[in-house]
Formats: structure tokens, sequence, C-alpha cells
């Protein structure tokens, strides 16, 4: 017995080594960047956090992947999607997969892909890496892609700040990073724009997903008296919450009115197809460049759900207007005067935050209130 | 008839009874039964998908071992997987169980990450050295404590190590959004890149980590059944008494074991951060510990065994994230597919171990 398994091993450690040997015989095959534009042959992958079943954040990207496939007239294996990838070296594993199936544009749909795609995209320059929500990208084949997702924000605020009685509005947001403070202080504008008695406050969960933490955190909110639950997370524990007390809510990434039907006024939505769909075209097209994406309401990435009946009287015509104003360009979320919850004075009137500012911000407006 | 009433009564249907002696055959018989039997069962469910079982499985292999690149991504997987398997089993063979591998294995990647991101600017040999050292003697010491408490207070190992997991997994977490928090990540919340300097390099184009995970597999084939201490510790597995008796210090030895045993785990760390993952992420066990006891279990705490098992549970693990994309099977139902398999290959394990005894049979 022990012999046999002397032998097997030494047998096992020989072949492995032989086939490691031999696989590196097997060159990678060079794709040409001009072979992209045949429509009939290109491959678009998608690395996945979460479940496309999450009815959040990832359903939301998948939602835009199957738009693109529509649109595009792409057939199933042409579109290859990873679920529930991990942001460690397994993200890195799952790309290596993409691009050995012949994908020529991968999308990363998480922060935490950032680095591993940056680093693959020197590696396989023939390839397109395009990744949501980071701040790296380079000349040639790597750029990140976000919206102005801000502005449906600011719509939704207005929802709000008509519904509330209490004047005291709840915000569960998952970490004080830029994207959740910029979007925190949005929400607020929205929410001052129609009522300016009104307070917004916030707390802050530490992670993205966590249903029960959610759900915690909007009943802490709930405590202290809001009777609008609005939220940076990706399950629709806070609105059920919500639901529960017999108060309102404002969810995101989908419309939340089925989890919470008594409660959902409206929420703020990606339509990621708009995305999906221009990149992947240009790619079949042979136009792709390394260009940073933000569009916004006026193009149709983002949005607000249908007001459902909880709405205040009123709310529709409010939000068209300010809808109105911000896809002519006429009015921007973050136009001065704007002073933040220290009482300094952030944006002068008459001047407005670039992108870079308002993809930094790290201050809350004047009427929010940290927990 | 009397008689037989009486029985009825004291004994129920079914009885377990532990198997002794299983003949090879039956033994080899059986699992080739399991095997069968799961790839049946996922079949069936595959098909219930409305895919094409044996399609599936084909593209299963395919997706782990089918090309260069999968190949490489296979072993990755199978590197910390068979390494802290072989740290368990250092313990297990011991009967001591260990239920910390995962905690020992983030406690060895903790330790090298600091030294990879704080003192990286030693030559690369050296530091490569260093970071194995200090993974090495963080595992140790992370798996000795309940050791120490065990043979100082009698203290429960499965409980002590199953909860030094938890500490370990919010060690990191603190360090990721305290002290270790990189600047460069705009507010986001993550620990920096290792530099190049602090990366394990590849041979053959897979990190170097494989080279150790085999030689290792040796060298703890070797430990336990051709050194004194190795020899010792299967004693105090068998009878701490006779052990005893035989004049050997128990206490040491269960010290000397666990802290090699946690050693092996906390290597697993290191090299899954510094050669895998680039950096130190809060998935850097990712489960595999607890994976690595089932491992050690199937392979009847054999070295050579392990090897075998690992590479299976890593083609397993990668096929099944192949084809979860490849005929489009919602990730859910390629977990299901997953568990079904191992249902069968874990249940069967048990027949090889215990005998159902029929009532009349028991008579």
């Amino acid at each position: 017995m022990k012999k046999v398994s002397k032998i097997l091993v030494l047998m096992l450690a020989v072949a492995l080594a032989v086939s490691a040997t031999a696989c590196t015989v097997v060159q990678r095959g060079g794709n040409n960047p001009e072979q992209y534009s045949a429509k009939s042959d290109i491959k678009v992958g998608f690395i996945y956090i979460g479940s496309t079943s999450d009815k959040g954040y990832t359903y939301a990207h998948d939602q835009g992947a199957i738009y693109m496939q529509k649109e595009l007239g792409l057939s199933d294996d042409q579109v290859i999607k990873k679920e529930n990838v991990p942001e460690d070296g397994a993200c890195e594993a799952a790309i290596k997969e993409l691009i050995e199936a012949g994908c020529k544009i991968i999308f990363g749909t998480s922060f935490g892909y950032m680095n591993y795609m940056d680093e693959l995209s020197k590696e396989y320059p023939d390839v397109i890496f395009s990744h949501c929500s980071g701040f790296k990208s380079n000349d040639t084949n790597f750029n990140n892609y976000f919206g102005r997702i801000y502005q449906a924000r600011y719509l939704s605020g207005i929802a709000a700040g008509l519904k509330t009685k209490t004047n005291k509005i709840g915000y569960v947001g998952a970490y004080k990073i830029p994207e959740v403070v910029g979007g925190c202080d949005a929400f607020a504008l929205g929410v001052q724009s129609v009522n300016p008695k009104a307070q917004v406050l916030f707390v802050e969960t530490q992670t993205w997903y966590n249903p029960d933490l959610e759900r915690k955190a909007a009943i802490s909110l709930l405590d202290k008296g809001c009777d609008v639950i609005a939220q940076h997370q990706d399950t629709a524990m806070p609105q059920k919450a919500a639901e529960e007390r017999g108060v309102w809510g404002v969810g995101y990434n989908a419309d939340m009115t089925e989890e919470a039907p008594k409660a959902h006024l409206t929420a703020p939505i990606w339509n990621w197809g708009v995305y999906y769909k221009e990149a992947v075209q240009k790619v079949i097209d042979g136009t792709w460049k390394s260009e940073n994406y933000f569009d916004g309401m006026k193009e149709g990435l983002v949005d607000i759900s249908p007001l459902s009946a909880n709405v205040a009287e009123g709310t529709q015509q409010k939000i068209d207007e300010a809808r109105a104003k911000i896809i002519s360009g006429e009015f921007d979320v973050f136009d001065g005067p704007i002073k933040d919850n220290t009482g300094k004075e952030r944006v002068a009137k008459g001047s407005r935050l670039t992108d870079g500012e308002i993809t930094s911000i790290d201050w809350f407006v004047e009427n929010v209130k940290v927990q | 008839m009397g008689g037989i009433k009486k029985h009825k009564r004291k004994e129920p249907l079914i009885r377990i009874a532990k198997r002794e002696g299983l003949s090879k055959p039956k033994t080899v018989a059986l699992k080739v039964c399991a095997t069968v039997l799961a790839l049946v069962a996922g079949g069936l469910f595959i098909a219930a998908q409305g895919h094409n079982p044996f399609s599936v499985y084909f593209f299963m292999v395919k997706g782990a071992l089918g090309t260069k690149m999968s190949f490489q991504e296979t072993v990755k997987v199978a590197i910390p997987l068979l390494i802290s398997s072989l740290g368990i089993t250092l313990a297990f063979r011991m009967r001591f169980w260990n239920i910390g591998a995962e905690g020992q294995i983030i406690v060895g990647a903790i330790a090298a990450s600091y030294f990879a991101l704080y003192k990286n600017t030693m030559p690369h040999a050296v530091l490569m050295s260093v970071m194995a050292l200090a993974a090495i003697v963080a595992g140790g010491i992370w798996a000795g404590i309940p050791a120490f408490f065990k043979s100082r207070f009698g203290t429960n190992e499965t409980l002590l190590t199953l909860m030094f997991n938890y500490i370990a997994q919010y060690m990191i977490q603190y360090l990721r959004e305290g002290p270790w928090k990189d600047p460069n990540a705009l507010g986001f919340l993550q620990i920096a890149r290792f530099s190049d300097n602090a990366r394990l390099g590849s041979v053959l184009g897979i990190q170097a980590g494989w080279i150790v995970a085999l030689l290792l597999t040796v060298a703890v084939y070797i430990y336990i059944n051709f050194t004194k201490s190795g020899y010792e510790l299967r004693v105090v597995g068998e009878s701490e008494n006779t052990a005893r008796y035989a004049g050997m210090n128990v206490k040491r030895i269960m010290m000397r074991t666990m802290f090699i045993s946690g050693a092996v785990c906390g290597l697993a760390g290191m090299l899954q951060a510094s050669g895998t993952d680039r950096t130190l992420t809060d998935t850097v066990a990712g489960g595999v510990g607890f994976t690595a006891i089932i491992v050690a279990w199937l392979a009847n705490l054999s070295a050579p065994m392990i090897l075998v098992v690992t590479a299976l549970f890593s083609i397993l693990e990668k096929g099944i994230s192949f084809i979860q994309s490849r005929f489009m099977i919602s990730s859910a139902a390629a977990a299901v597919l997953q568990g079904i398999i191992l249902f069968f290959v874990l249940g069967f394990e048990f027949f090889t171990r215990y005998r159902l005894v029929l009532r009349r049979e028991a008579r």
C-alpha cells in the first residue's frame, strides 16, 4: 500500500510537471483588432459581483446586457456572463476565461475588479476592458463608465420632500465614499428644493449588500422619527422596513414598488443598456476609443422609476419641471449656491461643480445630518 | 413469537454499525458506485434544466483542463486547498480537530502582507523568505493557542479553533477599514496592491506556490510516516494513555504538531495573497479552510490521496464555474449541481466506514 502511494505521488508529480511544460509550448493566439468588425463573431463578456436574480445592482446590469444583446441582434453564445465573482484573484480567473472564450470586450461591474482589469489590460492589449464605477483607465484598451445617477437622486428627493410630514427623511448609505456622499447630497438638494424645512438623516452600514444590516439601519432611522427612507444599498430591505411602520421609502437600482407596494414612492434607476449598446456597437464598427463614460438623464442612462400611487399630490408636476431643466442643461444638481453642513459655502452662486468635483465629493450639504 | 416481539420493541428497524476491515475491492466498488450515482443524479438535474448532461460534463472537464489557461487557473485553485488539507491532516492524525485552517490561512496572509506592504524594499528573494517565515510563525502561533489551552486546561479544540476563525476574519476587516486602508483608493475600502517586488513569481505560467504545494505533499507524507515526531503524533492519535505509558510528553507533542499544522496553513495564506490575489482581501481564505476538512477526510488523511482529491475538487470547482457561463446556467443552479455531486460522494464515504444493520439480520 505504501509503495503504491509513493509511486502514485511520483507519477502525479511527473504528470503535472510534464503537462505544464507541454502547455507552455502552445502560444496564445493574437487577435487583430481589425477583425472585430464582423457583427457575427463578436463576443462580449460580463463579470458580475452578485447574482442576476438579486433584483438590485446586478439585476440592473444584466437587464442592460439583455437589452444590448437584443438591440444588436447577438446570439446567446456571443454574450458570456460570469456571476458571483469575488473581488480577488478569482476575478482574474473569470476574466481570463472570458478572454479565452474569445471576448473582445469585457465589462466588469464592481469596483473591486479595477486593479485586476488594470493589470490584465496591459497583458492583453487586444482585448477591451470596461470597468464600472472606478477611477483608473488607460489610453488604449481600458476605460471606466458610470453615470449621473445624482440627477435621478435629485428627482427622487423631490418626491421624498413632498411626502414627509415629520420633516425627517432617513438615508441608508453603504460607505462614506464620494459615490454615496455625493448621491446623498443630490437627494438632499432635491428635498430642499421643495421642502426647505426637511432634514436628511444619513446612516452608514459599511456594506453594499447585507439584507439584515440594511434593515437594521433603516429601523434605527425610523426610530428617530423619519417617515421616508431612501437608500444607497443593494436590497429592498430598507423599503420593507418602512412599509412595516406604515411610512414611505425611495428605493435604488430598480423599481422596488413590487417589494414594498404600500411604501415605495419611486427609485433612481440605471438603464445600463444605453451604455452597453453604444460601447459594443463601437467595438463592432471598429470605432471604440478609450474614453471615460459619464452620461446622464439626457442620454437615458439614468432615470427614476414611474411614480407609485403613494406619492404626494403634485409630485409628478414638480419632478417633470426639474427633469425638463436638467435635460435641457439649463440646470444641474450641483449649481451654486450650495453650503455644506458645517455652514461653509462649497459652490458659489452662478458656478457649477465639474465632473471631477462631483465624483470626489466628500462633504454633506446643509440639510444632511450624519448619524 | 414472544421473543420476536420483544426484539421489535427494543431494536430499531435499522441500526448503524461500524464496519471493520472492508475489503479493498469492495471499497473501490463503493467509491465507483458513488461517483456514478453522483453523475447520474447531477445529470438528471442538468437535464431538468434543459441541457444535455453529457455535453455539460464534457465542458466541465474541458473548462478545467482543456486549455493552458484553464489548467493554470485550476492549479491556482488547488494550491491553497492542497496545502491547508495537508496542514490539518497533521492535526487530524493526532485526533486533534483543527477546524481553524481558515483562520490560520488568514493570519498567515496578514503577517506576510505586513512585509509586502511596508517592508518591501528588501531584495526579492529575501522578502519572499521573510514573508513566508512570517506566515509560518503567525499561522503556527494562531493554531498553537488552542493547543495550549487544550493541553493545559482540557478545553474543546473544535470550538476554540472554530472561533479563532472569526477573530482572524474580523482582523482583516479592521485592517482594511483602518490602519491598512489604501490612501489612494478615493475612500474605497481596500488594501493596496502589492508592489512587484512583493509578488510571488510564476513558474511555467502558474504562481510558484504549486512547487511548494507538491514539495509539502512529500514532506508531510515523510513526516507522518517516517519520522519520530510523526510516529509520536500517530500514537497520541491512537491513544493518549498509550503515549503516556510509553513515556511520551503528550502536551509537547500536541503543541508541536498544532504549531506545524497551523504553520502549513499559514503558508497557504501567504502564497494566496502574494501569488494569486497580489493584495490582501477579506476573501483570502474564502472557505478553503473548511473545504480542506472534507478533502482531508475523503483522502483518509493520507498525503498522496490528498493530492488526488484536491485535484478532483479543483477540477469540479473550476469546471462548475465554466459551465455556469457556457450554458447560461444560473449560479444558484450551478451551486446545486456541485452540491449534488458532493452529497453522493460524501454520503457513500459514510458507507465505507459504517454499515446499516437490519433488525432481522442482527438477530
